[in-house]
């Protein structure tokens, strides 16, 4: 059987990206490391006809830390860069651990934690750590630049806030306050190579023993990468004793809408998704009392 | 349409007129002749089209050929220098016993490139992890796991130059 055909763009500049995305319309599809949108196409589940890839974008490919402000990854950078800087190691090692745990060498090689958030795939490896880091992003458009948090921009499986002719820039992270852990937790069948069937990203503020801010995000067990926010409320303001912890782990379980489908059975991700909700405030916990 | 590509593979320029369709697999295997990376899910899944891209090892079934334009490329054609001496990755996978059928070799001994010269004294663990984007259907893990730390030994007394 023939591949699909279609044209490919490599636009040097976001602008003109931006043009070709709004010249193509449906047509178009924007690609960065493309081991999703090549499987799709190779497997004929999308029909482009035409690519633009966003590789040739000088600068894009950037990943940026201020101390005061926080860590801007760009569309381009990619999975094995994301898992391997020095500067995320450092300063957001849940960020580096969700990147690494995606996929295999190979396609972290390819592809792109933008990329990962733009399929909008309810299981992405990289959307529960950052949307729990109350993570941004940032948008050009045909009618200029705006930026959403991370946690509103998934609709539904495969679907996004973004609107036609926009591409998603750069993934803004702020510098956690001091006192925050964060911990991400995958179930799989395969490790951490096929489609998460549970993820888990948690992070907590603690004052003393105090916890001032939670959140738990739970990837796969929804339309979308979901937060437990009756779960988080469970937290804040409370004592973050091991009881707590284990009654808001639960709660997430119960906030969530699992499916049966290849992966895992509905009943299997209930039972889990409260057992590495657990492990993850604890490991979260631990982190938050290092870093006061 | 047709685009213009350069691709440099184990050290050789070749321009190519080629489909924007085509990946970077088909164009090796098809017009280079490069048969000794192989094709086998054609998903990013099990490692056996592993090349080297800038250094780096990738799928070559999801790379586009044109994505790959004024890149330099190494398959496993590349990996003996001389083309008459093996390397010492390739060495260690005969000595150990790391080859069975040999379909999923190329991409193995890539995939070990790939993490050896990051890391020339992985441990077991890291070992495998740096594979599991490869499988063997043969299932001989053990050997290649073993061939790969032989490797990495046998790399350090190496000079620089042979990789």
């Amino acid at each position: 059987m023939p591949a699909p055909h279609f044209d490919y763009l490599a636009p040097t500049t976001v602008d003109e990206a931006v043009a070709a995305l709004v010249k193509g319309g449906q047509d178009a599809r924007i690609m960065a490391g493309g081991t999703d949108l090549m499987v799709k196409i190779r497997h004929r589940a999308l029909f482009p006809k035409q690519l633009i890839s966003l590789k040739r974008i000088e600068g894009l490919d950037a990943i940026t830390f201020d101390e005061k402000s926080g860590l801007t990854i760009g569309a381009t950078a990619l999975l094995a860069d994301v898992a391997s800087d020095p500067m995320i190691r450092k300063h957001y090692p849940t960020v580096a651990e969700a990147a690494e745990s995606t996929a295999n060498v190979q396609v972290r090689n390819m592809g792109t934690v933008v990329g990962n958030l733009c399929n909008a795939s309810p299981s992405a490896d990289n959307a529960p750590t950052l949307i729990a880091m109350d993570a941004t992003v940032n948008i050009t458009g045909p009618s200029g630049t705006r930026s959403m948090p991370l946690d509103t921009f998934f609709r539904g499986p495969g679907i996004t806030a973004l609107e036609n002719g926009e591409i998603v820039t750069s993934i803004f992270v702020p510098t956690p306050p001091a006192g925050t852990g964060t911990a991400y937790i995958s179930v799989s069948q395969r490790g951490q190579l096929d489609c998460s069937a549970i993820g888990l990203g948690a992070k907590v503020t603690v004052d003393g023993d105090r916890c001032t801010d939670a959140r738990i995000v739970v990837g796969a067990c929804a339309p979308i990468p979901m937060r437990a926010k009756d779960a988080e409320k469970m937290l804040v303001g409370q004592e973050l004793t091991d009881d707590q912890i284990r009654k808001a782990a639960k709660k997430t379980s119960e906030e969530t809408s699992p499916i049966d489908d290849v992966r895992a059975s509905a009943a299997y991700r209930l039972k889990v998704t409260a057992v590495i909700t657990i492990r993850a405030l604890t490991d979260a916990r631990k982190m938050a009392k290092r870093n006061k | 349409m047709k685009q213009e590509i350069s691709l440099k593979v184990n050290g050789d320029t070749y321009n190519l007129f080629i489909d924007p369709w085509r990946t970077l697999n088909e164009v090796l295997r098809e017009d280079l002749n490069l048969t000794g990376t192989k094709l086998g899910c054609g998903s990013g899944d099990c490692g056996a089209c592993t090349v080297m891209l800038n250094g780096k090892s990738v799928s070559s079934c999801l790379t586009l050929a044109v994505e790959a334009d004024g890149q330099e490329i190494v398959t496993i054609e590349g990996l003996a220098p001389s083309g008459e001496e093996l390397h010492p990755i390739q060495d260690a996978f005969i000595e150990k016993g790391a080859i069975q059928c040999g379909f999923c070799t190329p991409g193995m001994e890539l995939s070990a490139l790939n993490l050896l010269q990051n890391n020339p004294t992985p441990n077991e663990k890291e070992i495998r992890l740096a594979i599991s984007g490869n499988l063997c259907r043969c299932t001989g893990y053990n050997k290649i796991v073993d061939a790969i730390a032989d490797a990495g030994q046998r790399m350090k007394s190496q000079p620089k130059d042979r990789r």
